[in-house]
């Protein structure tokens, strides 16, 4: 249990922090209707608002059509990358339970092989 | 940390492709390279990678009341060194471009500058220099950093296209106001997800990360000890 101590301390850190956020984000913008705006697309606000001259000179070649199909995009890249991650932790921790099984039969192994100790 | 489709002036958007474009390269190669003298690590390379990808595409909620991805170099940038991130990196900027249009082709070389070049340089340096402190403290500072010095870095470029009346200096100052300040906490949240990730690689791929270099002897003989003292 003490082994899983500092794990478990971590993972409370992270939701404390991410719950502090939601608080103090609400906070900080109160009634400008949308709350937790992107900071890439604050930024390009803010170069539309400093530089009205400046109009983008390229479009994307493919944009989502919605934010529900964008919302649904990004959820495959996250779904790709756990995936996967997961994955390789799996793979490993089966691949290490393994060896550590083949280890613990060959010196099981050694041990019967051996000669018996000579008795006197 | 994306600069959107079209938001640096051409001039600017080919200079950074310019400047990033020998990164890549190199560090295609050297995953390459890092595959044939450590076959075995190819799985941990798979990690490295979907840690990043997983990381980039989640937009969490900040204290500024904006909303920001965290990036997830650090822990490719540590394991096999800034190089092969830069590579991995490219890859998830390029998936972005093109499906989420999300950054863009002509800010490709900006982006991948700040997020697979300047980030991962900065974590690992952070790594190596705080050789003697706890593991977990190196790599909490490592992927805190990483994420960081992205989005500084993005608030430089951006201050560099578009200083408008304020001069660069007041442009980079609303930049990094912008960016870097919502990007604190989520900094932290990065380091502290590095650290249980990298908890738990320690117990499964101790050898691998100790034929890497990642570990040093005396720190996998420690755990070595251990694990055999609880298997006992």
């Amino acid at each position: 249990m003490r082994k899983h101590l500092g794990t478990l301390g971590v993972v409370a850190a992270i939701i404390a922090l991410f719950a502090l956020a939601m608080i103090l984000g609400t906070r900080q913008a109160p009634g400008e209707g949308e709350a937790f705006v992107g900071t890439d697309s604050a930024a390009t606000r803010h170069i539309e608002a400093s530089q009205p001259g400046y109009s983008p000179w390229f479009k994307p070649l493919f944009a989502p059509s919605s934010g529900e199909v964008e919302s649904g995009l990004f959820a495959l890249q996250a779904a790709l990358g756990g995936g996967l991650l997961g994955f390789v932790l799996g793979t490993l921790r089966e691949r290490r339970r393994h060896r550590a099984a083949a280890a613990d039969g060959a010196a099981a192994s050694d041990a019967a092989a051996a000669p018996p100790e000579p008795r006197s | 940390m994306h600069i959107a489709e079209g938001f640096l002036p051409p001039l600017h958007a080919a200079a950074w492709t310019a400047v990033a474009t020998p990164f890549v390269i190199h560090g295609t190669r050297e995953i390459g390279r890092t595959i044939k003298a450590h076959p075995e690590a190819k799985l941990l390379l798979g990690a490295a990678g979907a840690f990043t990808f997983v990381l980039s595409a989640i937009k969490l909620p900040s204290v500024t009341g904006s909303s920001s991805h965290p990036t997830g170099t650090g822990l490719g940038a540590v394991i096999f060194r800034p190089p092969v991130m830069a590579a991995l990196g490219t890859i998830v900027l390029l998936f972005q471009a093109l499906l989420l249009a999300h950054g863009g082709l002509t800010t490709l070389g900006a982006n991948v500058f700040s997020m697979a070049v300047v980030g991962p340089w900065a974590g690992y340096a952070a790594f190596r220099l705080l050789a003697k402190a706890p593991f977990s403290v190196r790599i909490f500072t490592a992927m805190a950093l990483a994420d960081l010095a992205t989005y500084v870095t993005t608030a430089t470029q951006l201050a560099l296209a578009f200083p408008g009346q304020t001069g660069f200096v007041g442009a980079w100052s609303a930049f990094l106001g912008i960016f870097a300040i919502t990007q604190i906490p989520l900094a932290i949240i990065e380091g502290l997800i590095g650290v249980l990730i990298v908890k738990a690689l320690r117990t499964w791929a101790a050898p691998e990360l100790e034929a890497l270099g990642v570990l040093g002897r005396s720190q996998t003989r420690g755990e070595a000890s251990t694990e055999k003292v609880s298997h006992a």
